[in-house]
C-alpha cells in the first residue's frame, strides 16, 4: 500500500545540490591567488614573499567558513558564484599587494600600504555574507522592507552631498579618524530591493494601462510619476555630486527591472531617452563631467604642454601589456600615480600585468558572475525573488561596464570601482552581501519542494473486501 | 517575466562582449602604437633597464655605469675622464637624450640592434637580462691625452688621425664638460644642464674639433700649393715663382701684405711655405681661378659633411667669388673655414703621398659575448693629388719645421712636417687671431699620424698668438704621444 503520491510537478528527490563542484572550484579559486602572490614576490625580490603563508591560509580560512555555511544554509545555491567572489577578491588582494611594493603609490600622503586593510575588510565582507545566509532564512522576507528600504537607499544617496569631495566627486561619507565609506555601493542593494518590491506591486498597472501610439504601449502621464521621480533622483545625485557612473547604474538598474516587471520595450525606449537627455545637459554644465569626457575623447591632448594625464598613463599601461602581458610584479602601472592605482584603475594593473588574455579572462569571470545571476532570476519561482535577482545581477553587470569600459575608454571615466578586485572596503562588503543575496534566491528556486502533506482526497480508491 | 528576462540576459552579455572587444582594440590592436609612444616613459625606462654598452678606448672602457637608488631608471651612464672624452662619446642622460657616438650607437649600446636579436632571444631562453654591446673606438687614449693636457685652459681643439688608415686618434674641444653631470635626472643634473647652456652657439658642449668652423689662415696654403704643382703652375717647389711685391688684389687698387719683412718676391714654393707668404699663395690663387682652386679643396673634404660616424660639419670653400676673393681665399680668409679634422685630413692626405683616407672613429661593434658583429674596414676618401706632388709638399713642409715658421714642433730623430697658420677674424680682424698648426710626422714605415690644432684665443698678447708658439707644442705633444716618444 502506497502511502504517499506526488501530485506537485517538482520532484522531492531533487536536482544534486553542487556543493561539491563548489568545494573543488574554490580549491582553485584560493591556489591561483596564493600563486600569483608567489608570483609577484619572485618577480620583485627573487624569493617567495614571507606573509604568503597568512595569506593562504586567511584566504583558505574564509573560503572554508563561507563554504561551510552555504553548505548548512543554503545547501542548494549556486555553486559558482562563490568561486568566482573568491577568486576576483583573491586577485584584488594580490594586485593591492603587488602595487603596495610600489614606494611611488604607496606614500604616506596615499595612505601606505592598502593590502592589509583591504584583507580585513574581505574577512568582514565574509562575515557579512554569512551573516546574511544565517539571518535571512527567505529572500522574500526583503519584500516586507519595500518602502523602508526606497527611504534608506535616499539617505544613502543624499548623504554625500554633505560631506566634502573626495577627487572631485562627492560619493563619501567621512567619518574623521575612522575612516570613510562609500553609501553609494549599499544603496544599489538596498535600491534594488526597494524596486522589486514597488515593481511587483505595480507592475500589473504599469504593464496594462497603456496607451498605444506609433506602434509601441506607452504608459499614461499618471504611472509617469514613480519613473519621473527616480530619474529626477539620478540626476540630482548627478548634479549635485558630479557622478557620472553612479547616475548611469541607479537608472540603468531601475529601467532594466521596470522593462521585466512589465515586459514593456516603450519603458525602455522612454528611460534612455530621459537619460541621454539628462546625460547631455548636465555634460555640457558640468565642469568635472566636462573634463572627463574631454579625456576620454582626447586622452593623449596637451601631453606636451603639461604632461600624461591619467587616461593616457592607463592606456599605455595597457597597450604595454599586449596580449600576454609584462608579467606580474613586472609591469609599470605605478605610472599611472595618484590616487586610483589601487582603486579605481585596478585593471590597468591587470591588464599590463596579465596582458589582453588575463584581463580578458577576468572580464569573463565577470560576465559568469553575471549570468549565473541572471540564471538565478529565471530559475526563481516567486516574482520579486526574479526582480531582485536580475536587479542584482544587471547592477553588477553595468558597474563592470561602467568601470571598465571606462578605464579602457570605451566610455568616459566615472569614479567607480571594480567590484571584488578594486581596493575599498565599502565596495568589497557590499559585493559579497549582493553575492549572498543571490545564493539565498539561488538556494530557494533550485532546493526541491518539501514532500507535501498526504491528502486524504488523493487516497487511491481501495477495494474493500466486504 | 521570463522573455525580458533573457533579452536582460543577452544585454548583459553584450556589455561584457563590448568591454572584451574594447580590450582587444587598445592590448592587441592599438598596442604597439601604445607601447612605443613617445610620451610613454617605459620606452626610456627600457632603455635604462640593464647596463649601457660600453665605449672603448686602447682595450680599456672609458664609460661605464651605476645604478641609481629611487629612480625609474635603473642605471646611468658614467664617464672615465668625461671632459676629456666627451668629444668623442658625448653624453647618454636620462633626462636629456645623448648625442654623438652615444646617440649614434644607441641601439648596440643598448643591445636592441637588430644584430644582437640572436644574443636577446638567447638571454631571453635563458633568463638573463638583456645586454649592450660595446663600441670599440680608433682613439688612442695617449695621444688624447697630450692633446687634452697641451690644451689645457685655453680655448681650442685637437684632431689627430692616421693618414695611412683615416683612424681618429685624438678629437679634443676644449673647454669642454663632464657628460656624467648630466647624466641622470636628479634636480643637481637639471641644474647642471642649464648651466651648460646647451642651445648657446658658444656652449661648451659644441665639438669644436669637428663642429666649429674656423678661417684656416696661413694653414690653407698647403692646399693652394696642391693646387699650384697638380695644374701645372709650378713644376718645382725650388724654382722661382713670378711673384711681384708688393702684390696688389687683381681688380682693385688693395694691396695684399705679408706679415712683416720676409723675402717673398718671386720666391720658390719652399721658401713661399717657410716664411708663410700671402703675396705668393694669394696670386697662385688668383692665377688659378676659383674653379680649380675650387676643385683642389673639394678633393680634401671642403664643401661636404663628413660622417665619422659623428658628423663633422662641412668646411667651406667659397663656391662663387671674383678674382681678388679668391685671391683671399687661397690664404685661407674671406669665407674659407674648416674644421680642425678637415685641417688635419689635410696633414694627413700630404703625409700618406696623397691618398686621403676616409676619417673614422668606431673600429669595431661588439657583440656582449665579445663576437664582432662590424669591423670598420679603412677606405680612401679620394687622391687628392698626384704621389709627386705630396711628395713635394711633404719636403716643403718638412723645411717649415726644420727652418720656418714650425720649428717648435721639431722632434729629434723624426721628420715631421708641418704648418702655421694665424687666422685672422671679427669685423676689421678686431677679435683675438686663432693660431692654428698642422702637421705630420714620418717614420720608416710611412706616417703614423697627422694633427691639427687650433687654439682659439690665448691669454698672451696679440703679438705672441701665431700657430708656431701657441699651437706647435701641442701637436708635437700629441706626435710624440703616437711615436712613443
Amino acid at each position: 500500500m502506497s502511502t504517499v503520491t506526488n501530485t506537485t510537478t517538482i520532484s522531492s528527490v531533487g536536482a544534486p545540490n553542487r556543493r561539491n563542484t563548489e568545494l573543488v572550484l574554490l580549491l582553485f579559486a584560493v591556489a591561483i591567488p596564493v600563486l600569483a602572490y608567489a608570483n609577484v614576490g619572485l618577480a620583485k625580490d627573487g624569493s617567495v614573499p614571507g606573509g604568503i603563508l597568512g595569506y593562504g591560509l586567511g584566504l583558505g580560512l574564509l573560503a572554508a567558513v563561507a563554504h561551510l555555511m552555504v553548505r548548512r544554509f543554503a545547501p542548494y545555491a549556486d555553486p559558482l558564484m562563490l568561486p568566482i567572489a573568491t577568486l576576483l577578491n583573491g586577485l584584488g588582494l594580490v594586485f593591492i599587494y603587488r602595487l603596495d611594493l610600489e614606494p611611488a603609490v604607496t606614500t604616506k600622503a596615499l595612505g601606505g600600504p592598502k593590502a592589509p586593510g583591504q584583507l580585513m575588510w574581505s574577512a568582514l565582507a565574509v562575515a557579512v555574507f554569512i551573516g546574511i545566509l544565517v539571518l535571512l532564512k527567505d529572500h522574500r522576507i526583503l519584500q516586507r522592507y519595500t518602502y523602508i528600504s526606497g527611504a534608506v537607499a535616499l539617505v544613502l544617496l543624499v548623504a554625500p552631498v554633505f560631506f566634502p569631495a573626495v577627487n572631485g566627486s562627492k560619493l563619501w561619507i567621512v567619518v574623521p579618524g575612522v575612516g570613510s565609506i562609500q553609501p553609494g555601493e549599499f544603496a544599489k542593494i538596498i535600491l534594488a530591493v526597494f524596486f522589486a518590491g514597488y515593481l511587483m506591486v505595480k507592475r500589473d498597472a504599469l504593464a496594462l494601462a497603456s496607451r498605444r501610439f506609433m506602434g509601441l504601449y506607452w504608459p499614461r502621464g499618471r504611472d509617469l510619476g514613480p519613473i519621473l521621480a527616480i530619474w529626477a533622483l539620478s540626476m540630482m545625485i548627478l548634479v549635485l555630486e558630479d557622478d557620472l557612473g553612479s547616475t548611469l547604474l541607479y537608472f540603468g538598474l531601475f529601467v532594466v527591472m521596470l522593462y521585466v516587471a512589465t515586459e514593456r520595450t516603450s519603458w525602455v525606449i522612454f528611460g534612455l531617452l530621459l537619460a541621454s537627455g539628462g546625460a547631455a545637459v548636465v555634460g555640457m554644465t558640468s565642469g568635472h563631467v566636462k573634463v572627463r569626457i574631454h579625456n576620454w575623447l582626447d586622452p593623449f591632448a596637451g601631453i606636451a604642454q603639461h604632461g600624461a594625464s591619467e587616461a593616457a598613463q592607463v592606456l599605455w599601461s595597457f597597450g604595454s601589456g599586449g596580449v600576454l602581458g609584462s608579467g606580474l610584479g613586472q609591469g609599470f602601472s605605478r605610472l599611472i600615480g595618484g590616487i586610483g592605482v589601487k582603486s579605481d584603475y585596478i585593471l590597468a594593473t591587470v591588464g599590463e600585468e596579465l596582458g589582453l588574455s588575463g584581463l580578458m579572462a577576468v572580464l569573463l569571470l565577470y560576465g559568469l558572475l553575471i549570468e549565473r545571476g541572471a540564471r538565478t532570476a529565471l530559475a526563481a519561482r516567486d516574482p520579486f525573488g526574479k526582480l531582485l535577482a536580475i536587479g542584482l545581477a544587471s547592477a553588477m553587470a553595468l558597474q563592470v561596464f561602467v568601470v571598465a569600459g571606462g578605464v579602457t575608454g570605451l566610455i568616459p571615466l566615472t569614479g567607480m570601482t571594480m567590484p571584488f578586485l578594486a581596493q575599498g572596503g565599502s565596495s568589497v562588503v557590499a559585493n559579497w552581501a549582493l553575492v549572498a543575496i543571490l545564493l539565498r534566491i539561488s538556494h530557494t528556486a533550485r532546493r526541491p519542494a518539501p514532500a507535501p502533506a498526504p491528502s486524504p482526497d488523493a487516497e487511491p480508491t481501495q477495494v474493500v473486501r466486504l | 517575466m521570463n522573455k525580458p528576462l533573457r533579452r536582460v540576459a543577452i544585454f548583459c552579455g553584450l556589455l561584457v562582449f563590448a568591454l572584451l572587444l574594447r580590450d582587444n582594440w587598445v592590448q592587441f590592436v592599438q598596442a604597439d602604437s601604445l607601447k612605443n609612444n613617445k610620451y610613454n616613459r617605459r620606452v626610456m625606462m627600457q632603455e635604462y633597464a640593464q647596463p649601457r654598452g660600453d665605449i672603448i678606448v686602447d682595450g680599456k672602457p672609458i664609460t661605464g655605469s651605476t645604478t641609481v637608488s629611487g629612480s625609474d631608471f635603473k642605471y646611468k651612464r658614467t664617464y672615465t675622464d668625461g671632459p676629456m672624452w666627451a668629444p668623442v662619446t658625448g653624453f647618454a642622460s636620462q633626462a636629456f637624450g645623448s648625442n654623438a657616438l652615444e646617440s649614434i650607437e644607441d641601439k648596440i649600446l643598448t643591445g636592441q640592434d637588430d644584430r644582437l636579436f640572436f644574443n636577446r632571444t638567447v638571454d631571453m631562453l635563458t633568463g638573463k637580462k638583456q645586454q649592450g654591446g660595446d663600441v670599440v673606438t680608433t682613439l688612442n687614449a695617449k695621444a688624447q691625452a697630450a692633446a687634452y693636457k697641451g690644451l689645457g685652459d685655453k680655448k681650442g681643439a685637437v684632431a689627430a688621425i692616421d693618414p695611412q688608415t683615416g683612424k681618429i686618434l685624438a678629437l679634443v674641444s676644449t673647454p669642454s664638460y663632464d657628460p656624467g653631470s648630466i647624466a641622470g635626472m636628479s634636480n643637481q643634473d637639471k641644474q647642471n644642464w642649464t648651466n651648460l647652456k646647451p642651445n648657446d652657439p658658444d656652449s661648451v658642449m659644441i665639438d669644436k674639433a669637428l663642429r666649429q668652423t674656423y678661417p684656416p689662415g696661413s694653414t690653407f696654403k698647403v692646399v693652394t700649393a696642391a693646387a699650384a704643382m697638380e695644374n701645372g703652375l709650378y713644376s718645382s717647389i725650388d724654382q722661382p715663382t713670378s711673384s711681384p711685391l708688393p702684390y696688389t688684389l687683381p681688380n682693385t687698387t688693395t694691396q695684399l701684405k705679408n706679415e712683416g719683412n720676409i723675402p717673398c718676391q718671386n720666391a720658390t714654393l719652399r721658401v713661399a711655405l717657410q716664411y708663410s707668404c700671402n703675396t705668393v699663395f694669394g696670386k697662385i690663387g688668383a692665377d688659378l681661378g676659383k674653379d680649380k682652386m675650387l676643385a683642389q679643396a673639394k678633393k680634401f673634404g671642403f664643401d661636404q659633411t663628413i660622417d665619422t660616424p659623428v658628423r663633422a660639419v662641412a668646411s667651406n670653400f667659397p663656391t662663387s667669388m671674383d678674382k681678388p676673393q679668391t685671391a683671399l681665399s687661397s690664404i685661407g680668409q674671406f669665407d674659407t673655414a674648416a674644421t680642425p679634422l678637415q685641417m688635419a685630413m689635410v696633414a694627413a692626405a700630404v703625409a700618406n703621398d696623397g691618398k686621403l683616407m676616409q676619417p673614422y672613429m668606431v673600429d669595431q661593434l661588439r657583440a656582449p659575448n665579445l663576437n664582432v658583429i662590424e669591423q670598420t674596414q679603412p677606405k680612401v676618401f679620394s687622391q687628392a693629388m698626384s704621389p709627386a706632388t705630396a711628395q713635394k709638399l711633404q719636403q716643403m713642409m718638412e723645411t717649415v719645421v726644420q727652418d720656418g715658421t714650425g720649428t717648435m714642433a721639431k722632434i729629434d730623430g723624426v721628420t715631421v712636417g708641418g704648418k702655421t697658420g694665424t687666422a685672422q677674424h671679427g669685423i676689421n680682424n678686431s677679435g683675438l687671431p686663432y693660431a692654428w698648426f698642422i702637421s705630420y710626422a714620418k717614420t720608416a714605415q710611412g706616417s703614423p699620424i697627422a694633427v691639427a690644432v687650433v687654439v682659439e684665443d690665448g691669454n698672451a698678447n696679440r703679438d705672441d698668438i701665431s700657430g708656431g708658439g701657441l699651437a706647435a707644442p701641442i701637436a708635437k705633444s700629441v706626435m710624440e704621444a703616437v711615436l712613443n716618444k
